[in-house]
């Protein structure tokens, strides 16, 4: 038997989860960080070494581990392919930068904010890894304590009704999933996803079936109308809850589309593509005129988040190379753009106590540094050329316009809104005449914070200029996934 | 000669309650030596319980029976007792009901549910029923001199007294309209053409809910629950419960096998009827025993969602969801022996504000119970539900399920209030620092089995294979 990679990978936070918990000490938190930081980087270390010896030209599920864990009825089965590979390492790759952004910000009770990091990061892994409808729901649904608990020890003065929102509309969401895999458990005879794909669920039932996974996914994406958690729970939270849950947490849905609706319910979701087309415009362009409106700086760029997730379900839903790529580009380059635009706002907040727009202004007379890679993100999340950002949007803007112009024009109108509510953002932020005398006594940032910028910031510029390792690596397993889909349209159509 | 070894561990359960009862009105001051020897003999019960361990065996006419079905609740009913008697001896010291009686009235009751559970005949069903339920009478009231706690025991006495009155007339019709008291003999004859019969299914339905409290015969539980001393609403959550689902499943299993369609319907409204009030009137609780009345009516739902299958597979699930259910209910109760501040015990929830500042152990040990009852994953609440839902929705009950796991989102709501609570308001109560080695063992224990569960969820499964044939 080969070594288990993957549970490694997933239990190894856990573990250093456990060793804080143990070592804990009253106001004492120096082992602790140590502790985090060490496993963080291990397993961004293990997940890199995953990635390098990770089989780009095989088709298939790669690692797999299986292990008898309900007898007789459900096994405990692991695996990736080129779509989850690029998740886990987003995953490994964010994860530290939050551990540090904590050590940074946080003031209070930090053992315990870094066990639940640690804690959530095992779950979100997991997420991406597991070959199993439950296992899948197991930890998907797992994440949720853990955020909760984020939120609401160290969120802001709403965080109560934040962090209840949270985890209410998601878990809604998600019981319905639940009903819908035991239902295919009984249908299919399995939940192996593996099994089910080769197995094929009848038509008669993907639809219901497609409904019930889209109202997990279209919460937690999330899609519009059932977006107005996020805006809550993004401005509250503290940084690093922002940034796990930015990069990471809404990606799991991205995921869940790519992976289990259309591989699931090829046929269903042929069926429902203009539903999702239309949620998917609305967000785009109303979220976006929302995100104008702004003045608190996190609302704006949760408000952006659901507009840049609005591309991502387009682009899935397009069925094609350029709009499947596109998503997946974009859920990537969302993931580090977002992250480091929640901890650019996390640097002022921590210096200044404000979020709000109207109590900066000048911000780069007195933190160059700082202004330059606030800069640079902000570009990155319009899309600006040699950002990952613009090779996502490009992609997926290519995808739709193969198939429909109209979705594909009233997108591209989310790029210009987009631009106008992050340029304006930035001028009022960054330029212009400073109002707040606060802001001429701030220090420029410190050697951590540019540290983990610049880190996302290289991440960024680099993939943004030289995309091949991604697209390479996600290649065969896209190819898969639309051969599938058109093998079971065309089935279909001779069934007819 | 009958054998009569199957009935051994319920003689030896009489003879040592005679002799602790002996020992307790002959020594001064005898309430601790009765609480030990109490211990020992329920250990040795379990012991003759395992060494004679499943093996389907009748005697006295067929009335008597013993079953892996029914040794597997008789060991889950002693185990619980005895983590009961170990977690609560504390309490019970503080709040003076240190007498003797206090362990001798338990085990009587626990003899009484021994009866129920090997019952193969409707008059030592009853007559087991009957003894169980005068013990809880007399343990709801215990506090004497508590005026709740004596309300508390008059509620529950006039109404179990009216169920059980439904319940012997059920029975009464049962022998008039099959001409047999026995369960194998009435399951034969019991067919779905017997309208009369059909009644006393409805009869004895009505008292059997009434006993594990599901709705719409819930009205006693939140009032007993608050007006009970802790330790006794801990036995009340835990045991009756156990006992009472277990003796539904044989009923339905036995004697009604044949009229399944009938008494379905009833089920499957009871048990919607109680995850839809348990999860909706427990909101607005304050009183931290008055909300896990409520949640225990809404688990009593999902339970008996199990049942409504009809299957074994669900009466399997059903059997696993109250194992995990007692297993939580330990734990939690374990917890609020700790709520002391000042030398009372405190009984509000808001005074857990903040505690997890000073008592962060506490305070993680209501974390993983609370979202284990909420049936988050990956604790073991969850897998209880899953089960259950799995074998309904096998069963092509989809409405049920459907229902059943959206009341898990609203119960959700007030089991994060707790959390919320206890994580994100700022402290009020101090808590005296109770140092109680067995009560801490027991959240310890509970909280272990509730967090590795997901480490091999079809242990309890496993235990059942052979429960039905």
């Amino acid at each position: 038997m080969d070594f288990p990679i993957l549970s490694t990978i997933i239990f190894l936070p856990l573990l250093g989860a456990l060793f804080i918990f143990i070592s804990n000490k009253k106001n004492e938190s120096s082992s602790a960080i140590y502790i985090s930081i060490f496993t963080s980087m291990a397993n961004l270390l293990l997940t890199f070494f995953l990635w390098y010896s990770f089989d780009k030209s095989f088709a298939g599920f790669q690692f797999i581990e299986e292990k008898n864990w309900i007898s007789g009825l459900i096994k405990f089965k692991l695996g990736i392919d080129g779509i989850s590979i690029l998740f886990i390492v987003l995953t490994a790759f964010i994860t530290p930068i939050c551990i540090v952004s904590c050590i940074i910000s946080v003031k209070k009770r930090l053992n315990e904010f870094l066990i639940a990091i640690l804690i959530l990061e095992t779950f979100m892994i997991g997420v991406f890894c597991s070959l199993d409808l439950i296992i899948f729901y197991l930890f998907f649904e797992a994440g949720l304590i853990p955020m909760f608990l984020i939120i609401g020890i160290w969120g802001g003065p709403r965080k109560i009704y934040s962090a209840y929102k949270f985890f209410l509309f998601t878990l809604l969401g998600s019981v319905l999933m639940l009903a819908a895999i035991i239902f295919i458990y009984w249908a299919v005879g399995t939940t192996d996803y593996t099994e089910i794909y080769k197995l094929k669920i009848a038509k008669e039932y993907q639809y219901l079936l497609w409904l019930a996974f889209f109202s997990s996914f279209a919460v937690k994406t999330p899609m519009w109308p059932v977006h107005t958690w996020l805006p809550d729970a993004h401005v509250e939270a503290p940084t690093a809850g922002s940034v796990i849950l930015a990069a990471i947490l809404l990606k799991m849905a991205g995921y869940g589309f790519l992976r289990f609706s259309l591989g699931m319910f090829p046929i269903a979701s042929e069926f429902f593509t203009p539903l999702v087309f239309a949620l998917s415009i609305i967000a785009i362009i109303y979220t976006s005129l929302v995100a104008l409106m702004q003045d608190d700086m996190k609302k704006l760029i949760a408000y952006s988040s659901v507009a840049h997730m609005g591309f991502v379900t387009l682009g899935i839903f397009t069925f094609n190379k350029q709009g499947i790529e596109g998503s997946m580009f974009q859920m990537i380059s969302h993931g580090i753009i977002s992250a480091a635009l929640f901890l650019c706002v996390g640097v002022l907040y921590d210096r200044t106590g404000s979020r709000m727009i109207k109590s900066f202004g000048g911000v780069v007379n007195y933190l160059p540094n700082f202004s330059l890679i606030f800069i640079i993100f902000v570009l990155g999340a319009l899309g600006l050329p040699g950002t990952t950002g613009f090779i996502g949007e490009f992609l997926v803007l290519l995808g739709a316009f193969k198939i429909n112009y109209l979705v594909a024009i009233l997108a591209s109108t989310g790029v210009v809104l987009c631009a106008a509510y992050m340029l304006w953002m930035a001028k009022r932020v960054v330029f212009g005449n400073t109002n707040n005398t606060i802001v001429t006594k701030l220090k420029d940032i410190n050697y951590l914070e540019a540290t983990i910028l610049i880190a996302l910031c290289l991440v960024s510029i680099i993939f943004g200029f030289y995309p091949e390792p991604l697209l390479d690596t996600m290649n065969i397993s896209v190819n898969g996934i639309i051969q599938n889909h058109q093998n079971e349209l065309t089935v279909n159509l001779i069934n007819k | 000669m009958e054998n009569i070894n199957i009935i051994i561990p319920e003689i030896t359960l009489f003879l040592g309650i005679c002799l602790a009862l002996m020992v307790g009105v002959f020594f001064r001051n005898s309430f601790s030596i009765v609480m030990k020897l109490s211990i020992l003999i329920l250990l040795g019960v379990i012991y003759l319980i395992l060494t004679d361990w499943g093996g389907e065996q009748k005697i006295f006419l067929n009335s008597f029976k013993n079953d892996t079905f029914s040794d597997y609740f008789k060991i889950l009913i002693l185990v619980s007792s005895i983590f009961i008697f170990f977690s609560s001896d504390q309490f019970i010291k503080d709040k003076t009901l240190n007498k003797f009686e206090y362990p001798i009235i338990i085990m009587f009751s626990i003899l009484g549910m021994f009866f129920m559970l090997s019952a193969n005949d409707l008059i030592l069903f009853y007559l087991g029923l009957e003894l169980q339920s005068l013990a809880l009478y007399v343990l709801a009231s215990i506090d004497r001199d508590n005026t709740i706690s004596s309300e508390a025991g008059i509620k529950y006495f006039v109404l179990s007294a009216l169920s059980s009155g439904l319940l012997l007339y059920g029975c009464s019709l049962l022998y008039g309209f099959t001409g047999s008291t026995n369960f194998d003999e009435i399951g034969v004859s019991l067919i779905t053409q017997n309208t009369g019969a059909i009644f006393a299914m409805v009869f004895i339905l009505v008292g059997l809910a009434f006993k594990v409290s599901a709705v719409p015969f819930h009205m006693w539980t939140p009032d007993v629950y608050q007006g009970a001393p802790t330790s006794i609403t801990n036995f009340f959550a835990v045991v009756p419960k156990a006992a009472g689902l277990a003796v539904i499943i044989r009923f339905m299993d036995l004697p009604f096998k044949n009229i399944i369609e009938e008494w379905q319907t009833i089920i499957i409204f009871i048990s919607i009827a109680s995850m839809i009030l348990g999860s909706v009137a427990a909101i607005g609780q304050t009183n931290i025993k008055r909300l896990l009345a409520y949640s225990s009516i809404s688990h009593m739902g999902y339970a008996l969602a199990g049942v409504a299958t009809g299957t074994v597979s669900g009466y399997t699930s059903t059997i696993i969801y109250i194992t995990i259910y007692v297993v939580m209910n330990m734990g939690t109760f374990a917890c609020l022996y700790l709520m002391k501040t000042e030398g009372k015990y405190s009984e509000k929830i808001e005074d857990l504000s903040g505690i997890s500042k000073e008592r962060p152990m506490l305070a993680f040990s209501f974390l993983i119970l609370f979202f284990s009852l909420a049936g988050i994953p990956p604790l073991g609440g969850f897998f209880a539900k899953f089960f259950v839902f799995m074998s309904v929705i096998e069963s092509e009950m989809y409405a049920l399920a459907i229902i059943g796991l959206l009341t898990t989102v609203i119960s959700a709501f007030y089991y994060l209030k707790v959390i919320k609570i206890i994580y994100f308001d700022d402290n009020k109560v101090k808590f005296d620092d109770v140092r109680n080695l067995s009560i801490k063992a027991t959240i310890f224990l509970s909280c272990l089995f509730l967090s590795l569960y997901f480490i091999s969820p079809s242990i309890i499964g496993s235990l059942l294979n052979e429960l039905f044939i």
